[in-house]
């Protein structure tokens, strides 16, 4: 690990001051990511700015819904009653991640700024655009089992790793943030990016900008939910493919639907047209299939991730049988 | 877990807790990294990023410059190991060839070869030095990927040499008789390369007490063989240097080869002249210290309609390093273990520019096993026909390798309870019967053997004028409680309370043992114990007179501080008047034990067998296995806890090698791109269904007088093709390439 300063500011500005007097430094919450990476050479920070004592550690209900602020712990959104009553398939897909030990540390602001897992991404020896701008891309020729099969690009091809990102996609969420311009509101959707030619920029973020926290709004999607994450054992691993599926049933009809997958790309990737499919129709599997198909148009396999083309519409229509199940 | 009644009044045989579980649960226990030194200081080391090549340049003034830095050794400056002139250092050396000399020339075999030890006053500087190092190459084109260069395998060296070695193509009968027989199949079978990952990463302290005499506290499972190796290599008597392994964190025959880090360390610590500590990252052990290797294994195998085999033909090739030929017993298996007229073996290595593989928990046993015990389903399903009928059916009565007699054989006797206990009547001959919800369910099952192997050890035994007993020797516990089997075979020899002895390992002064090894430690080590027990009573009764003149040393008890007889009111005298007539001191004994003849009249085997159920999902291909029985016939069962510990531990092992592990290798990098247990994975609690274990418990006294046969390997031997085997029961897919993940599953 490199030298670095430490600071630990216990108020919002002062954080965002002393980022903005050094563009290299990091916000540093549950470090259970930046720690590995800083470790391993992949990223140098010289200086960490600590926020953990920063006040943005409550779950309230606001306005438009409900507010959880970027300190949070995973396991306590988790285990929170009111996360529990209005957003149980967030609390599952927080559930779902990690291990114990790692939900205890993480903060929901971390969790949306994981970086990729891409190997390549984490071997200072092996090229990585991401990593080493213009160093070139190790997985698309190289082993690509977990990468991406929708809105990836020559330079990259990496996934976006988070479980509850793909959820905070699917309930439009906001993200709250403040920086040197002041507070700003960003759809959820809009934070994660695309890699393009850009693949260095995970986020939408502008520079010196502080997570404060997400809104989640109210929404009828509080029984039939289901966090469907498939992958290669029972737990403490990162999806091949995760679908995040919520209905709203009227008897067996469909009244709304949301949908967003993980593992697939650079970004949480909601099926906007596989939603819209499926209201008005009755909860079979089905009506679930053709949702499944819709929502894989478009994509393209790599060397060896191909199966994704078979698993990600099959999750699709379990995730949708399950929360058609759940009461 | 039951273990047949032949144990009362004995303690061998008892649950009895691990003499060491308080300390290590306390972390009283001190491991090779947590010995304080005055004067300790810390190494790290930087590693090649070429697979093959040389190295042209090193720029290390970064480093040297960086604080706290006191040296960076690369083969530019490091001082000349005397051993490396001569041939190989380690002491069983596990291949022929010429183990890796670290800093010797420029020469890069395999990618992140140490190439710089960086020496500072703190770890955290030793490693953000270890970064600083910048090295040039001349890259020279590299040959990592197996399967392209399969063809490539040749017949071990040693087989070469030695027509009677085993590594030798062997047929038994007609050469390819299988291709004969009315029922026939090929198949191809894969696994990939498994890598050591104890909980303990591979560790050493390097202290030159004076300038001839070399202290190490190295993770290793043979402290005398480690003792010889460095003797050899820094040129000193072998009393001069000291191998300390009194804990050790798991190895699985990791620590059976002294691997370049050792020896990085120990120069580390001469150019310094200060104690070095170097701890290797999680990364290196993926590269640097062994791994169970990538296999190819085909098999052609053929039976009559009615389930008699006509022949099997096992090929296989595994990989090794450029520099050394690492073989293992693949084939074994194959050889002894079904009557079978027809048996032809074929063995090859592949060496590519890869570090050097070792033995993992079931050397070759568990690879061969896996394709051995997949083909025997896939025909029993071609025959439609049960596959533990079919196995009856072709059971050997003696070794069909070498005609002699088994010296124990329970196999028979396993088979029937393991299919009682996972409940074999459940399963339908059709796969893909069975099933809940989106679930398939399927059973399957496998065999595990190893041989019964015994070795020469000595021990020390004392009665101390505090009235305890100690014992040592110098082997090692690499995890299955050696310690606690050493006092209950004591207590029941010495007729002596257990905690009133004490076993005392992992230390090179103590008398000669082997390393912990195949299987045979307390065969080997408790043996020994048994006979230098025997021993010191012998002596006792010497100093003891005349009233112990005339009886048999099993007819005496070492109670309340007494010798005396175990038959009521006979004659006591108290240990301090023994000692008394042992002019004051404490009485010892130092007796070896060695194996007979008996290798040369019998053949000597442990059995395992494995039974799994598995649920396979429909549409995600995941696979979870649901439950797990392992039985032994292992002979005597010293400890049923730690014995049935071992089991459970070499069961989840298995379910690792089934489903999980696995390195990838960018070949165009010769780089591994599964470097750390994020990207590796091996089963968490949530893949480990509770485990079933069993013991046939009948003791074996030809392989050892105490009647045991060895547990270690045969735990995990045969798990896998249990799990394949129950996924094929359960889906009618059958995967040949481990591990099966659910991609795999999902386009099979």
């Amino acid at each position: 690990m490199n030298q670095f300063q430490y600071v630990r500011p216990t108020k919002t500005k002062a954080a965002i001051e002393a980022l903005a007097k050094d563009a290299n430094a990091q916000f540093i919450a549950g470090g259970t990511n930046l720690l590995d990476l800083m470790k391993r050479g992949v990223m140098t920070p010289p200086r960490l700015i600590d926020i953990n004592r920063l006040p943005l550690d409550k779950i309230e209900k606001a306005e438009a819904g409900l507010r959880i602020g970027a300190l949070v712990l995973n396991s306590t959104v988790a285990e929170d009653k009111l996360v529990r009553e209005r957003h149980p398939l967030l609390a599952q897909a927080l559930a779902a991640g990690a291990s114990a030990q790692l939900r205890n540390m993480a903060t929901v602001g971390g969790n949306m700024l994981q970086r990729t897992r891409c190997s390549y991404f984490y071997d200072t020896a092996m090229p990585c655009n991401k990593r080493e701008p213009g160093s070139g891309c190790g997985a698309l020729e190289g082993h690509n089992r977990m990468h991406a099969i929708f809105g990836f690009s020559d330079k990259c091809i990496a996934v976006h790793p988070s479980d509850m990102s793909v959820v905070l996609v699917a309930l439009d969420a906001a993200v709250l943030l403040s920086g040197p311009k002041g507070e700003r509101r960003l759809a959820f959707s809009d934070l994660h990016r695309l890699p393009g030619d850009t693949p260095q920029r995970d986020t939408n973020l502008e520079p010196g900008e502080l997570i404060l926290g997400v809104e989640i709004p109210d929404s009828p999607f509080t029984r039939h939910v289901h966090y469907l994450k498939v992958r290669e054992r029972a737990s403490y691993a990162f999806a091949l493919v995760s679908v995040a599926a919520a209905l709203s049933l009227d008897g067996n009809t469909i009244k709304d639907a949301r949908l967003a997958m993980g593992g697939v790309a650079h970004k949480p990737w909601r099926l906007s047209a596989a939603e819209k499919s499926l209201i008005g129709k009755p909860a079979t599997e089905a009506t679930f299939r053709q949702a499944a198909e819709l929502a894989m148009q478009g994509a393209k396999a790599f060397k060896h991730n191909a199966y994704k083309l078979q698993l990600a519409p099959n999750t699709i229509v379990q995730a949708l049988k399950n929360a058609a199940a759940s009461a | 877990m039951s273990n047949t009644a032949l144990f009362q009044d004995k303690v061998v045989g008892d649950r009895m807790n691990r003499v060491d579980g308080r300390l290590k649960v306390t972390g009283a226990a001190q491991y090779s990294a947590e010995y304080q030194l005055p004067g300790l200081v810390h190494g790290a080391l930087v590693g090649s990023t070429i697979a093959k090549g040389r190295i042209t340049g090193i720029d290390t003034k970064a480093a040297e410059r960086a604080p706290g830095v006191l040296a960076v050794i690369t083969h530019l400056n490091s001082p000349k190991v005397p051993g490396f002139a001569a041939k190989s250092n380690p002491d069983e050396p596990p291949a022929i060839g010429q183990p890796l000399r670290v800093f010797y020339d420029e020469r890069i075999y395999f990618n992140d070869q140490p190439i710089a030890l960086v020496v500072a006053d703190t770890l955290e500087r030793a490693r953000y030095a270890a970064r600083l190092v910048k090295a040039t190459y001349a890259p020279e084109e590299h040959r990592t990927n197996f399967e392209a260069n399969k063809e490539r395998g040749v017949l071990p060296t040693q087989a070469k040499r030695n027509p009677k070695s085993p590594q030798n193509d062997k047929d038994r009968g007609q050469k390819d008789g299988y291709q004969t027989a009315p029922v026939k199949l090929e198949a191809e079978y894969r696994h990939p390369s498994e890598m050591h990952n104890p909980m303990e990463l591979q560790s050493i302290i390097a202290h030159w007490e004076a300038p001839d005499r070399l202290t190490v506290y190295d993770k290793v499972q043979a402290v005398k063989g480690t003792q010889r190796a460095f003797a050899k290599d820094w040129n000193l008597p072998e009393d001069n240097v000291k191998v300390v392994a009194t804990f050790v964190g798991g190895a699985f025959g990791n620590g059976l080869h002294n691997w370049p880090h050792e020896t990085a360390a120990i120069i580390g610590a001469k150019v310094t002249g200060k104690p070095v500590k170097l701890v290797l990252t999680r990364e290196q052990m993926f590269t640097m210290v062994g791994y169970r290797p990538y296999t190819w294994q085909r098999i052609g195998i053929g039976a009559t309609r009615d389930g008699k085999l006509v022949g099997i033909t096992h090929e296989s090739v595994g990989q090794t390093s450029s520099y050394e030929e690492f073989t293992e017993s693949t084939l074994q298996q194959t050889r002894m273990m079904y009557a079978c007229p027809n048996v032809s073996t074929r063995y090859r290595i592949l060496g590519l520019d890869i570090s050097t593989p070792i033995w993992m928990r079931g050397p070759g046993e568990a690879t061969g096993a896996f394709a051995l015990e997949s083909a025997l389903d896939e025909l029993a399903h071609l025959l439609n026909m049960d596959p533990i009928e079919l196995r009856l059916r072709n059971y050997a009565d003696t070794d069909p390798d070498n005609g002699k007699p088994w010296s124990t054989k329970y196999l028979k006797e396993l088979y029937q309870m393991g299919a009682e206990r996972i409940g074999w009547s459940r399963r339908q001959l059709k796969p893909g019967s069975l099933r809940e919800g989106d679930w398939l369910i399927g059973y399957g099952m496998g065999v595990g053997t190893f041989g019964a192997n015994r070795g020469a050890a000595k021990v020390r035994a004392v009665l101390r004028q505090d009235g305890t007993v100690l014992l040592q020797s110098a082997t090692t516990d690499i995890g299955p409680g050696t310690g606690t089997a050493m006092v209950q075979i004591a207590a029941d020899a010495l007729d002596m309370p257990t905690d009133q002895i004490r076993f005392e390992l992992g230390n090179s002064t103590f008398p000669n043992a082997p390393s912990q090894g195949g299987s045979a430690t307390v065969n080997t080590v408790g043996s020994a114990v048994l006979a230098a027990c025997i021993d010191l009573k012998k002596k006792l009764q010497q100093l003891g007179g005349a009233s112990f003149a005339n009886v048999q040393p099993e007819q005496l008890t070492l109670t309340n501080g007494q010798l005396g007889l175990k038959a009521n009111g006979g004659p006591r005298t108290a240990f301090a008047d023994l000692c008394k007539a042992n002019n004051g001191q404490d009485i010892e004994v130092t007796t070896e034990a060695k194996p007979g003849n008996e290798r040369q009249q019998y053949s000597m085997y442990s059995f395992s067998i494995h039974f799994a159920e598995v649920r396979v999902h429909a549409l995600t291909g995941e696979v979870r296995v649901t439950r797990l029985v392992s039985g032994a016939d292992a002979g005597t069962i010293v400890n049923l806890k730690t014995a049935g510990s071992q089991m459970i531990g070499g069961a989840i092992g298995g379910i690792g090698m089934a489903l999980h592990e696995g390195a990838v290798m960018d070949d165009r990098f010769g780089r591994y791109v599964t470097k750390d247990l994020a990207d590796y994975h091996v089963p968490v609690h949530a893949d480990a269904p509770p485990v079933e274990v069993f013991f046939v418990g009948k003791p074996d006294t030809i392989v050892d007088p105490l009647g045991t046969k060895g547990i270690g390997e045969i735990a995990i031997i045969g798990v896998a093709p249990a799990i394949t085997n129950a996924i094929f029961n359960a889906t009618g897919k059958r995967i040949r390439e481990l591990p099966v993940t659910p991609d795999k599953v999902l386009l099979a």
